[in-house]
C-alpha cells in the first residue's frame, strides 16, 4: 500500500509525514510524531482520551484519518502549557486534585480548552454536557467540573 | 489458652466443631496444632488463611503473637481490588 | 497515637500531576523502542469449543511476520492457579469463552499483524455452553473443568460449583420466629467491567539467554514478574518488570492477560514486542466482575430490630476456578450487630471471561441485596431508614457476622452524620425518591518494601514498590515528610522496578496508603536513628542522648549537652565525612488494617415517560480513619460512588443465546459520563484506626459498596415499585411502571 505525503502544522510547528491511507490521525501522532499525550481508550470515538483540535475544532483523533489533515493546524495536549507556564486549566486541574490515574486528563485539557474558547462562561450543566464525550472512570467528574469552572472564572479575570 | 473459632464452611472439616481451645504462642503454632487435630483442614490452611486475632485481621503471618486470652477466628484468605 | 500533624490533612499538589496535565506521563502504550514489533491476538468467536487444529503456516509466510504462537508454545506449569492464568492468556485445547485468546502474531507493523491474524486457520468443534449462574449450577450443565468442584458439595449442584462458604452465628429459626415481619427476596445483578480507560498494554523484550525486560500497565509489577517467570520458566531475577503509569485498574490489573503472550512472542522473534489490547478485547477477554443471583431473608420487629438474617449468594466468575463469593458472604451483613445470622456463598464457573477483582470485590452485590430488603422492611413497618440502621449498627465490641469482634469503627458516626446532614431533611420533588445504604470493606495490609535515601542537599529520595493508581506518591511523600519533620517538596517518591526495591504485594485492597505508609514511617525512623547517631558523633555525646524533634536532632536535655538543634539538611551535608550515605529502609507485612464503613444518600428522579433515572443529589459519608490528603480521599469516595451508580443504572454484560458478548464497547456498555451526574458531596469521617501510627484506614473500596442499594432504594421510592435486578436501565424501569 503506497503512503500518502501530508504537510500540516502541529502545535505551531510545520510537520510532514507519510501515512497509510487507512491510518488514523491518532496513530500518526503517537507512532510517527512521538506525541503520545493523546491516548487510545477505545478507538471508536466514545471515550475522548484522544481529543485534539483541528483548526480549532474538537475531534476524536481516532476517528480522523492522517491523510485528512493536509494543510490544517492541529493542537494536542503537548501544545497547551509547559511545566513552568501551565495553562490555567492545567493548573486548576492540579489544584483541585481533579485527576487520579490521569489517563483521561490530556483529553479533558484539550476538550475543556475548546469549550472555553467557544463559551468563556459556561454553566455547570453546559460544562457537563460538553465533557460528556470524555470518559473518566476515577473521579466521578466532580473535581474536574469544579476545576474547569474555576479556570474559566480565572480566564475571565474574575479571581485574579 | 486461646479460643479458636472456625468459620462456617470450614466446620465441614472439623466434624462440625465451631469452637475449641488451643495452647499456642504464635499463629504458626496454632495452625500446626489445628491441622494435627483436624487433618482435613490441611489443604485449606496450606493454601492460605486469614486470622482475626482479637478483632484484628492478619494474613498468613506465622509469627504473630497470640495472647493466652485471645480469640482467634480462622477465615479464608482475603483479597481486594 | 499522633494527633497534631503539620503535613497530614493538607492538600499539596501531587508530584506526578504536572506530567499528567501536560501529556508527558508514560502509560503502558506510550513506550516504544528501536526494532520493536507489534503484536495482535486472535480470539475465539465461540463461547465454548474444542480447538481441533490451528494452522499458522500462511500467517508465518506473510512478509513482515516474525513470530506466531498458540497454546502449544506454552509448557505446563506446576501451580494450578498459574496454569489457569496461563490458559486464560492463551487457550490450550479448548476455547472457553467468546474472546478467549487462541493464537498471537508479532510483525513489523500493526497492519501486518492484523493481516496475519486473518491467515491463521482454526478449526473449532463447538461445545454446549452456559453463561447464567443459576443454569451453570444445575446438575447436567456443561462443566468447564472436571475435578474442581468444592469438596463439601453434593450432587444437587453441578461441577461448575467450585467454592462454598458459610459465615454467621446464632440460630436462624429462632431469629425469624422473633420477628414481626419477615421479607424474603431474590435479586440478580449483571456482570460489570472495571472500565479503566487505559487498555492493557505492555512492551516485552526477552532474550534467548532468559534475561528479560518488561514494561507494562499493572497494579503489581512483582505479581507480573512472579507469574510471568513461572509461565516462561525463567528465573525471577532475570525478568525486570517496570510498571508504567497506570490508566486505571480498580482491581482489573491485579492479574496478567497479555504479558506472557508478549514475552513468548519476543522470545520466539528475538525482538522487543509491543502488545496493546483494543477496547473490544478489554471487554471480551479481561476480567469483569462477577454477576450474581442472590436470596435474602431478613426478619425485623415492629421497633426495627433485626432478629434474623440469611443470605444465599450465587456468583458467576467465568471460565476458570476462582474464589470470591466469600468476600460477598463476609460483607453482606457486616454493618449490623446480629444475634442470628448466616451468609452462604457459591462460586460458579461459566463460559465467560475469568473474573478478576473489581473494587471491594464481591461486596457491592451482596450489600445491594441486603440493603434493599432492609429498606423494604423499613417501608413496610413505617420506620426511619437511618434510625433503623442506627438501632442495628455494628460498633466497637460487636461480634461481626463474619467472625471477628470489631475494634473502633465509624459506622454509627457515619449514620449520625448522614442524619444530621441537610440533605436528609431537604424536600423532594415529584417523581423523586431518596435512597440510603450502608457499605463496608475490610481493607488490607500485606507485603511491602520502602527504601529512603537522605541526599547530601537535605532532600529525600524514596523508592516504593507499589504502582501509584490514584495519587499515592503524594500521600507517601506526605507521610515521609511528616515523619522526618521536613517540607513536603523535599521528598520525591518514585515507584521502583522489580530490581530496585524489595517485593511488594499488588496495589489492591485499599492497602497502599496504609501499608506503604507504615513502611515509610518505619524507614524514616531508621534514617532518623542514623541521623541522631551522626549528630551524637559530631557533638561527642551518647547516641541515646539525642532525640529527633521537628526535623532536627537535639540533645534530650541540658544534662545530655548544650547544643543547638542540628537539622536534617545539616546532618545530610556532612554525611560523607561522618560515616557515608544515610538511608533508611523497611520491609515488612503490616496487618491491622482497620475496616471502613460508609453511608450513601441519593435523590433520584425517574422520568415516567422514558424510564430514565437521573441522579439529582448525592452525599457520601465515610470513615477513613485519618485522611492523609483529603482531596484525594474525597476523590476516592466520589469515584467509587460514580462507579456504583453506573452498576445500578446502566452497566451490564449482555450475552446472546449464542454465548457471545453483545456490547463490547463504550457505546453500548455505558459508564457514567459527566452529564449523568451531579456534584458528589464527600463527607470525611475520621475514627482513627488503632492499628496505624497515624490512624489511617484504607479508603478506596468502601465507596463502591453503598451506591447500588442507595440508588435502587431511591428508585423504589420514586416510582412506588421495587425492582429486584440490576441494572435498572430505562427499558427495565418502563416495563414495571
Amino acid at each position: 500500500m503506497s503512503k500518502i505525503h501530508v504537510t500540516t502544522q502541529v502545535n505551531g510547528d510545520a510537520v510532514e509525514f507519510l501515512c497509510a491511507p487507512d491510518e488514523t490521525l491518532l496513530d500518526v501522532l503517537r507512532d510517527r510524531l512521538n506525541l503520545t499525550g493523546a491516548k487510545e481508550g477505545c478507538g471508536t470515538g466514545d471515550c475522548g482520551a484522544c481529543s485534539v483540535t483541528i483548526d480549532g475544532r474538537l475531534v476524536a483523533s481516532c476517528l480522523v484519518l492522517g491523510a485528512e489533515v493536509e494543510g490544517s493546524a492541529i493542537e494536542t495536549v503537548e501544545g497547551i502549557g509547559t511545566a513552568d507556564a501551565l495553562h490555567p486549566l492545567q493548573r486548576h486541574l492540579l489544584e483541585h486534585a481533579a485527576l487520579q490515574c490521569g489517563i483521561c486528563t490530556p483529553g479533558i485539557v484539550v476538550a475543556a480548552k475548546a469549550l472555553l474558547l467557544q463559551n468563556p462562561d459556561p454553566s455547570e450543566e453546559e460544562t457537563r454536557y460538553w465533557l460528556a464525550g470524555n470518559l473518566c472512570r476515577c473521579t466521578g467528574y466532580d473535581k474536574i467540573i469544579r476545576a474547569v469552572l474555576s479556570a474559566a472564572s480565572e480566564l475571565r479575570g474574575e479571581n485574579a | 489458652m486461646a479460643r479458636v473459632v472456625i468459620f462456617g464452611s470450614l466446620r465441614a472439616f472439623t466434624g462440625g466443631v465451631e469452637m475449641m481451645e488451643i495452647e499456642a504462642a504464635t499463629t504458626r503454632e496454632l495452625l500446626k496444632k489445628l491441622t494435627a487435630r483436624y487433618p482435613a483442614l490441611f489443604d485449606t490452611i496450606e493454601s492460605g488463611v486469614s486470622l482475626a486475632i482479637d478483632g484484628e485481621v492478619f494474613k498468613d503471618a506465622w509469627f504473630t503473637p497470640i495472647g493466652p486470652e485471645s480469640e482467634v477466628v480462622i477465615m479464608p484468605l482475603m483479597v481486594g481490588g | 497515637m499522633k494527633q497534631d500533624f503539620k503535613i497530614l490533612g493538607t492538600r499539596p499538589i501531587r508530584p506526578d500531576g504536572l506530567d499528567k496535565v501536560t501529556g508527558k506521563a508514560m502509560f503502558g502504550a506510550d513506550k516504544s523502542v528501536t526494532g520493536m514489533l507489534h503484536a495482535r491476538i486472535l480470539r475465539s468467536p465461540h463461547a465454548h469449543a474444542e480447538i481441533v487444529s490451528i494452522n499458522t503456516a500462511k500467517a508465518e509466510a506473510l512478509a513482515g511476520v516474525k513470530a506466531v504462537i498458540t497454546g502449544d508454545d506454552f509448557a505446563d506449569v506446576e501451580n494450578s492457579a498459574t496454569r489457569y492464568t496461563m490458559q486464560n492468556c492463551m487457550a490450550q485445547g479448548r476455547a472457553l469463552y467468546d474472546g478467549h485468546a487462541v493464537a498471537a502474531v508479532a510483525a513489523v507493523s500493526k497492519a501486518v499483524a492484523a493481516e496475519a491474524l486473518k491467515l491463521i486457520e482454526v478449526e473449532y468443534k463447538t461445545l454446549p455452553h452456559v453463561t447464567d449462574v443459576d443454569e451453570a449450577m444445575l446438575p447436567g450443565a456443561p462443566v468447564l473443568h472436571e475435578g474442581v468442584k468444592a469438596r463439601t458439595l453434593g450432587d444437587d449442584v453441578s461441577g461448575n460449583t467450585v467454592g462454598y462458604y458459610s459465615f454467621g452465628h446464632g440460630d436462624l429459626e429462632t431469629g425469624f420466629s422473633e420477628a414481626d415481619e419477615v421479607i424474603e427476596r431474590t435479586f440478580k445483578t449483571a456482570a460489570v467491567h472495571q472500565g479503566y480507560i487505559e487498555p492493557h498494554a505492555c512492551l516485552a523484550d526477552l532474550g534467548g539467554d532468559g534475561r528479560g525486560e518488561l514494561w507494562c500497565s499493572t497494579q503489581g509489577h512483582y505479581m507480573v514478574r512472579e507469574v510471568c517467570s513461572e509461565i516462561l520458566h525463567i528465573d525471577a531475577s532475570q525478568l525486570r518488570v517496570t510498571a508504567s503509569e497506570i490508566g486505571g485498574g480498580f482491581g482489573g490489573k491485579t492479574t496478567v492477560f497479555i504479558e506472557p503472550v508478549a514475552l513468548k512472542l519476543s522470545q520466539k522473534a528475538g525482538k522487543p514486542v509491543k502488545l496493546v489490547m483494543s477496547r473490544d478485547e478489554v471487554f471480551r477477554a479481561s476480567g469483569p466482575t462477577m454477576s450474581s443471583s442472590i436470596d435474602i431473608k431478613i426478619g425485623m420487629t415492629k421497633a426495627g430490630k433485626i432478629t434474623g438474617a440469611h443470605a444465599k449468594l450465587r456468583y458467576q466468575g467465568g471460565a476458570f476456578p476462582y474464589e470470591m463469593v466469600m468476600m460477598g458472604a463476609m460483607s453482606a451483613f457486616a454493618a449490623y450487630d446480629l444475634e442470628h445470622v448466616q451468609a452462604e456463598g457459591w462460586d460458579v464457573m461459566t463460559n465467560r471471561p475469568k473474573m478478576i477483582s473489581y473494587r471491594a470485590p464481591g461486596a457491592p452485590m451482596a450489600v445491594y441485596a441486603v440493603e434493599s430488603v432492609v429498606d423494604e422492611l423499613c417501608q413496610k413497618l413505617g420506620l426511619d431508614p437511618i434510625d433503623t440502621r442506627l438501632l442495628n449498627a455494628a460498633r466497637e465490641g460487636t461480634k461481626s457476622s463474619y467472625g471477628p469482634t470489631f475494634k473502633a469503627i465509624g459506622l454509627v458516626e457515619a449514620l449520625e452524620a448522614a442524619k444530621a446532614h441537610p440533605h436528609y431533611s431537604a424536600p423532594l420533588a415529584p417523581n423523586t425518591g431518596r435512597g440510603i445504604s450502608c457499605g463496608f470493606w475490610f481493607n488490607f495490609g500485606g507485603q511491602v518494601s520502602v527504601s529512603m535515601a537522605i541526599n547530601a542537599d537535605g532532600t529525600v529520595s524514596l523508592i516504593e514498590g507499589n504502582p501509584d493508581i490514584g495519587g499515592s506518591r503524594a500521600s507517601i511523600s506526605m507521610m515521609a515528610a511528616e515523619a522526618l519533620g521536613i517540607e513536603f517538596d523535599r521528598v520525591r517518591t518514585i515507584v521502583g522496578d522489580t530490581a530496585s526495591v524489595g517485593f511488594s504485594d499488588v496495589t489492591d485492597g485499599s492497602r497502599v496508603t496504609f501499608a506503604v505508609g507504615i513502611a515509610t514511617i518505619k524507614a524514616a525512623n531508621a534514617a532518623i536513628k542514623e541521623m541522631c547517631k551522626r549528630a551524637a558523633k559530631i557533638w561527642d555525646i551518647d547516641a541515646e542522648a539525642v532525640e529527633w524533634v521537628d526535623g532536627a536532632a537535639q540533645p534530650t536535655g541540658h544534662n545530655a549537652g548544650d547544643f543547638p538543634p542540628m537539622s536534617l539538611a545539616e546532618i545530610a551535608a556532612t554525611s560523607g565525612k561522618t560515616g557515608g550515605p544515610i538511608a533508611g529502609h523497611h520491609e515488612g507485612a503490616p496487618d491491622k488494617a482497620g475496616v471502613s464503613f460508609g453511608v450513601h444518600m441519593v435523590d433520584v428522579e425517574v422520568d415516567p415517560e422514558t424510564g430514565f433515572t437521573s441522579i439529582k443529589r448525592y452525599t457520601a459519608f465515610q470513615d477513613v480513619g485519618k485522611a492523609i490528603h483529603p482531596a484525594y480521599v474525597e476523590g476516592q469516595i466520589q469515584g467509587g460512588a460514580a462507579q456504583g451508580i453506573g452498576w445500578a443504572l446502566n452497566e451490564e454484560y449482555i450475552y446472546g443465546e449464542d454465548g457471545r458478548l453483545q456490547n463490547p464497547g463504550f457505546l453500548d456498555y455505558r459508564i457514567p459520563v459527566a452529564s449523568d451526574l451531579p456534584m458528589i458531596e464527600a463527607v470525611i469521617i475520621e475514627v482513627p484506626n488503632p492499628g496505624h501510627p497515624f490512624g489511617v484506614r484504607g479508603c478506596g473500596e468502601t465507596s463502591i459498596v453503598p451506591p447500588l442499594a442507595a440508588v435502587a432504594n431511591g428508585v423504589a421510592h420514586a416510582i412506588g415499585v421495587r425492582m429486584f435486578a440490576l441494572p435498572m436501565s430505562p427499558p427495565k424501569i418502563l416495563k414495571v411502571l
